[in-house]
């Protein structure tokens, strides 16, 4: 019997795919005939960027996985084994450990983007939705991660970020036994945060990220103007007159940014790994010790803002609550902003201050949460935490308030 | 497909009780998962009873032993640190240890079986830091009215020479004070309540 033959009247090798799998369909739908606003500034690189970094965690992952020893009496020497004995191991495992504050510093400026321009916005409230959930498995993924290699902070770090679940009233003894496998963080612990490592939680982001991206090109890009590409088509072709094909347009955008990207990134890694103490940190070249705590424990600075509103609180399941309503409020935001216009360029004074209150609050949380208590740092937590959820929680009201300037037909372009 | 002689009536019931049978299964196939995270038999055995010996432990000195992993300090308590405790009420939140976070044989003002052993778990009731031993005072940078005591270097909790917790910082209560008896009059014993005691 003859196959039907593909749409796309491809021939040869690919012909023969495209009769049985979607190939050219699958490549013109998601990036070669898809139509993004031809006026993307660079806030929208990151999207791209995050997925060049998940690609160089999984890669380096794998490589690291074939050397590291996910048992407490070994993790820590197979680490340093692989720095010092398995070729190029350090060079692996520094683009690993950068890799992983490389993917926040992008995805927070993604996610940044998303506050600058309405991305959020009906009808892109589940694509918001699934990058909170790739959010959300990335803070796990980081979590788990910095636990492997057994140091003092991974020890630490990870005694206390298991014990905000015994904040939980009448279960939260027992869960904390549960989820430890043991009565302290131990070798049960470091293996089942390895198994969670290196499989669960990576299948369930890659999956999340396919679900972003079909959701993304399935309703379209937003725009820095906040216009609908997609109402002003070319009644002759269909397709958005200010749109252009991701390809080669954004290939050849994209392929730019990467570059400038990958330069600032192996600058770091071959030049300070470290990051002064910020990317690794000093505890953690030493091996866990269950009996000593180390003076100062830190959570990496990724966490910073989500630790500083723990610590605001005085009150432990109350700032465990805090914690985690920061993390969970983002999902909200679609149905928070009521204003009739997407992007800041048309949003008033109100949405502006409101957004750059809120910009400032988030760096401060995230610098405190890395300082040692005092009563200083405490207070402006606590006021850095009531900007944070107040940005969120008054912006039905503020974004309906707030005097917006009307949207135009056309996106603001200049050629060039 | 035809849905005629279809009994609408009986399939719904069909389609219900499969659908409680088959959940039924899936939540009762979780259960071993699920099990299998609790501590093992080995974890379990490793959590026995430790013996401590206090004869050479000098007024005033701390020391510090594992069980079950966790860090649990022995202080032998000077006159002066036991005589520092009811300075201190006011700025606790719990000063009569009205929270279980000792045993019932040990609820008293100091905390303890023998006023001058006290025997805690030295992990901060916050998020489980190691506090550290701070028995000099003055301290005016610990409190202005600092007794000696523990403070905790990770998030700022401060505790008096009982291991009451102060106002005013994370960590909600008192250190725990762990099942323990005496052999004898030098030998504690760390994880098994006096004879008598429940």
């Amino acid at each position: 019997m003859a196959t039907v033959q593909n749409p796309y009247k491809t021939t040869g090798i690919l012909g023969w795919i495209d009769d049985r799998f979607p190939l050219t369909k699958l490549w013109k739908d998601q990036w070669g005939d898809y139509y993004a606003p031809k006026n993307f500034n660079w806030w929208y690189i990151f999207g791209i960027l995050s997925l060049v970094v998940l690609v160089n965690q999984l890669l380096t992952g794998i490589f690291l996985t074939m050397h590291y020893k996910p048992d407490a009496a070994k993790a820590w020497d197979s680490v340093e084994y692989i720095m010092r004995d398995v070729p190029w191991g350090n060079i692996i495992r520094y683009l690993h450990s950068t890799g992983a504050s490389a993917f926040f510093i992008v995805v927070y400026l993604h996610m940044y983007r998303g506050l600058l321009y309405g991305s959020y916005r009906k009808p892109r409230e589940l694509i918001w939705v699934f990058g909170c959930l790739i959010f959300l498995c990335l803070m796990a993924e980081a979590f788990c991660g910095y636990v492997l290699p057994w140091g003092q902070m991974s020890y630490w770090g990870a005694q206390v970020i298991i014990s905000l679940f015994g904040a939980i009233p009448v279960i939260g003894g027992d869960l904390v036994i549960w989820i430890q496998g043991d009565y302290i963080p131990s070798d049960a612990t470091l293996n089942r945060l390895f198994s969670l490592h290196v499989i669960a939680v990576p299948f369930v982001l890659v999956g999340l990220v396919v679900a972003h991206l079909i959701a993304l090109h399935e309703v379209g890009s937003g725009s820095p103007d906040g216009v609908e590409i997609k109402k002003l088509t070319n009644p002759e072709t269909g397709y958005p007159l200010d749109g252009i094909p991701s390809h080669p347009y954004y290939t050849v955008k994209d392929m730019l940014g990467v570059g400038v990207f990958l330069i600032i990134f192996l600058g770091v890694v071959f030049l300070a790994p470290d990051g002064g103490g910020y990317l690794l940190e000093k505890p953690n070249f030493q091996e866990a010790n269950p009996l000593v705590t180390p003076n100062h424990i830190t959570p990496a600075w990724y966490f910073g803002a989500f630790y500083a509103i723990l610590r605001a609180i005085p009150n432990k399941l109350m700032g465990v609550i805090g914690m985690f309503a920061a993390v969970l409020v983002l999902f909200t935001l679609p149905w928070l902003d009521r204003s009739p216009v997407k992007s800041i360029r048309h949003k008033g004074w109100m949405y502006k201050t409101a957004l750059a209150l809120f910009t400032i609050a988030f760096i401060l949380l995230c610098y405190f949460g890395m300082q040692p208590p005092t009563p200083e740092g405490t207070l402006i937590s606590r006021i850095g935490s009531f900007i944070y959820f107040g940005f969120f929680l008054f912006m039905p009201i503020y974004s309906k308030l707030d005097k917006t300037t009307p949207v135009p037909e056309r996106v603001t372009y200049e050629a060039h | 497909m035809s849905n005629q002689g279809v009994d609408p009536g009986r399939r719904r019931f069909l389609t219900l009780t499969t659908t409680v049978v088959g959940g039924a299964g899936a939540v009762a196939a979780a259960w071993p998962f699920l099990a299998s995270l609790r501590p093992s038999e080995r974890a379990k055995a490793l959590g026995a009873p430790v013996s401590i010996d206090i004869s050479k432990v000098e007024p005033g000195q701390r020391v510090t032993v594992a069980w079950r992993g966790k860090p649990v300090w022995v202080v032998r308590r000077t006159p002066e640190m036991l005589e520092s405790l009811p300075k201190v009420d006011a700025e606790l939140r719990d000063p009569n240890s009205d929270e279980a976070q000792q045993p019932d044989y040990a609820k008293n003002e100091a905390r303890s079986i023998r006023p001058d052993v006290l025997v805690m778990v030295g992990s901060c009731t916050h998020l489980g830091c190691s506090p550290t031993f701070r028995p000099d005072h003055p301290a005016p940078e610990v409190d202005p009215n600092w007794q000696g005591g523990f403070y905790c270097p990770c998030h700022g909790s401060k505790f008096d020479m009982a291991g009451r917790v102060y106002k005013g910082v994370p960590a909600p209560l008192n250190l725990l004070v762990p099942p323990h008896h005496f052999e004898g009059d030098n030998t504690i014993v760390v994880g098994v309540d006096p004879v008598g005691a429940a």
